[in-house]
């Protein structure tokens, strides 16, 4: 069942290659999105055993994958009049890296050998540049320069992290294995001293794939130049599974008995992603690349409240899936402000409300939601994870926590404002209207955030327990 | 065996400073396929023969020494750029940085916890030398294709390490991160084709225009 959900995107893919229709093309994508959805579902409804020796879904493996899926349904059922609207471009290379990228994403979340684990999330790298370049222009080649080299030597550094595992396990005398289950069994036999370094080297890694500050410099450009739907799949989907491959080498550390001083790294970086995504956001002229550094301050998020721990663990695996969701309605809303104003500068942009009363309405609620505002699900994991800190006793931390959040808050709230109010320009108008098919997907996500801010379902909240006792020091 | 894989180590890290230290880029690219296929025959003089060697230093020749090479060679040709001119950090200093680096390297690894049989041996400082080699020439160089190169060589030096834990990459695996790094590598060719084409040059130095 996996290994089909891993295959038919991939035959899909060639699929669209060789399909000589244009117009029939985009209809791949939904077709994958709906099956990929269906598979999953099922599989979270009757979970398969673990213990294969390559592939395998856990908890959190689970959780991630489901929201990848999720969010990849409503990516694909956008994509159809997205690329419609956009005929001059050609549909054969983005439809086929679209599959491919839902490929290898599956492939990532599922891998249960790491050596597996790094082909996947290095051919996602592959698969998205092209994605990235969709616009063919200057800009557009220098951010899919940087994003395909800065990414590809970082995971470079997570290859030779792994190799450190390995080297851990030579060196402890036990079976030399890359494969997690056996890694894991073994874990206390590791030589500590190439652990840590092992884990060093993984969490720079991976780390600049999913975005971490100081890793972080190809990802405004990657996502300010990239479609809206293309820049939803990156900051939803990839940051997601990057961050799976990140709490595979905790798990590793935190069996070993090295668990406090992965977190403490986690912490750092977290806590210096949200410093400066906070100073860049304000002021920020471009609404893409807003987005891009309000990723930039989820990922801190999360990563604090993994180095945290205990009942912060719980916050950022929720958030986690908040983030995935809130990410792509956002994005896509911004995708269709974006076309009816044929800019991306806020100082083009005035009263999207007006000339887009429903993507106007759900780009400013999606604000709300993605900075940690009540009724929305953001709010609940962020809190949560603010109790997390102050009962483990960090005041300062929480403090600052606050205030970077608050100062977030101001910095795009003034910029989000800005757009939403007023009368547009008359001289940037342009033919794009709403449509049921461009607002119906970032609207389905905006209500499944909404109601994780109302209610969490007992199956969910069960799936994020089992996950949490996976992060847990044992 | 050992002499002989220590004498190719050496070849590889003499290859390192040849790419340092040279403004020529076709030169620098046959460096690196000759790097490669010295790379190919590393498992089987530290392993012996087996399929599982015989597979692997094949699919690494193929992959390191001629297909990659081939596809950088075509770039280069159909962009028309043959030199590297003004590097961000000088020739001779970049050779000084990877002495410096190289012998870092190789006092470095004497401190490293290594089990009995790696003790004295070439293989990890070499790893560890090619590795900051590739490093270095990805920071100081100005030109796409020099970068890659770079990335290449960086790659070359995670392979050597991979080569005392073969145990840990099933041939799968391995074959599988080689063919991820020939597509890598494929996709970076059209990118700097198309760098170049935009803005008639393939120095990145020009691509400055997204930043805060």
């Amino acid at each position: 069942m996996l290994l089909f959900l891993v295959l038919f995107p991939l035959l899909l893919g060639a699929l669209a290659f060789m399909l000589p229709s244009e117009r029939w093309r985009c209809w791949l994508l939904p077709l994958a999105g709906t099956l990929h959805l269906g598979g999953v579902t099922s599989i979270a409804c009757h979970p398969l055993p673990v213990g294969d020796l390559w592939l395998g879904l856990d908890p959190l493996s689970l959780l991630v994958l489901l929201v990848t899926s999720i969010l990849y349904f409503a990516c694909s059922i956008y994509a159809v009049s997205y690329l419609q609207l956009r005929s001059d471009r050609g549909t054969r290379t983005i439809v086929a890296c679209l599959l491919i990228f839902l490929s290898a994403m599956t492939l990532a979340t599922a891998a249960r050998h790491l050596g597996l684990l790094w082909m996947a999330v290095e051919a996602t790298t592959i698969a998205s540049a092209p994605l990235i370049y969709y616009n063919r222009n200057r800009l557009s080649i220098e951010a899919t320069w940087k994003y395909l080299l800065i990414c590809s030597v970082g995971i470079a550094l997570a290859l030779l992290g792994m190799l450190f595992l390995a080297y851990a396990a030579l060196l402890g005398g036990v079976e030399v294995t890359l494969q997690f289950d056996h890694l894991l069994a073994e874990s206390s036999f590791l030589s500590t001293a190439w652990l840590r370094a092992g884990f060093v080297f993984l969490l720079v890694g991976f780390g600049t794939k999913m975005g971490l500050a100081p890793l972080h410099s190809w990802k405004p450009d990657a996502y300010g130049e990239a479609p809206g739907m293309i820049g939803a799949l990156l900051a939803g989907g990839l940051t997601s599974v990057s961050f799976l491959a990140i709490l595979r080498a905790l798990q590793i550390m935190n069996a070993a008995g090295l668990g406090d001083l992965a977190r403490q790294q986690l912490l750092a970086l977290g806590v210096l992603s949200l410093l400066i995504a906070a100073i860049f956001m304000v002021r920020q002229n471009d609404v893409k690349r807003m987005l891009a550094y309000s990723s930039v301050e989820h990922m801190g998020i999360l990563a604090i409240g993994i180095g945290i721990g205990g009942i912060a663990t719980f916050g950022a695996l929720l958030h986690l899936v908040n983030n995935a969701l809130t990410k792509g309605c956002m994005f896509l809303s911004v995708g269709n402000i974006h076309r009816a104003f044929a800019s991306k500068k806020i100082t083009d942009i005035h009263g999207a409300m007006r000339r887009l009363p429903i993507s106007g309405t759900i780009f400013l609620a999606g604000f709300f939601a993605v900075t940690g505002s009540p009724p929305f699900g953001p709010f609940i994991s962020e809190f949560t994870i603010l109790r997390g800190i102050f009962a483990g006793g960090h005041f300062w931390l929480a403090g600052a926590f606050l205030l970077l959040l608050a100062i977030v808050f101001i910095g795009m709230g003034s910029t989000v404002l800005g757009m939403v109010q007023g009368t547009p320009d008359e001289s940037t108008d342009t033919a794009f209207k709403d449509t049921f098919l461009l607002v119906a997907p970032p609207l389905l996500l905006l209500l499944l955030v909404l109601l994780l801010g109302l209610y969490l379902p007992p199956p969910l909240r069960h799936l994020l327990e089992e996950a949490v006792v996976m992060l847990e020091v044992k | 065996m050992i002499e002989l894989s220590n004498l190719i180590l050496l070849l590889v890290v003499l290859i390192n400073f040849y790419t340092l230290g040279t403004s020529r880029l076709v030169a620098c690219i046959r460096a690196v396929a000759i790097q490669g296929g010295l790379l190919a025959l590393l498992p089987l003089v530290a392993h012996g023969l087996s399929l599982h060697t015989l597979i692997l230093a094949f699919w690494a020749l193929l992959i390191k020494a001629i297909l990659i090479p081939t596809l950088l060679t075509r770039t280069i040709r159909e962009v028309r750029i043959h030199r590297e001119i003004e590097p961000l950090v000088g020739f001779v200093p970049t050779l000084a940085l990877g002495a410096l680096v190289t012998s870092g390297a190789f006092i470095f690894a004497n401190y490293l916890p290594l089990i009995a049989e790696h003790r004295g041996s070439l293989f990890i400082p070499t790893a560890l030398a090619t590795f900051f080699s590739g490093f270095l020439l990805l920071m100081t160089r100005r030109k796409a294709i020099t970068q890659v190169v770079g990335y290449l060589i960086l790659e070359n030096g995670i392979f050597i390490f991979g080569i005392l834990l073969s145990e840990a990459m099933p041939l799968m695996v391995e074959a599988g991160v080689l063919l991820d790094m020939l597509v890598g590598i494929f996709v970076m060719g059209i990118v700097i084709n198309q760098i170049s084409r935009e803005f008639s040059t393939m120095n990145t130095g020009r691509l400055s225009a997204l930043k805060e």
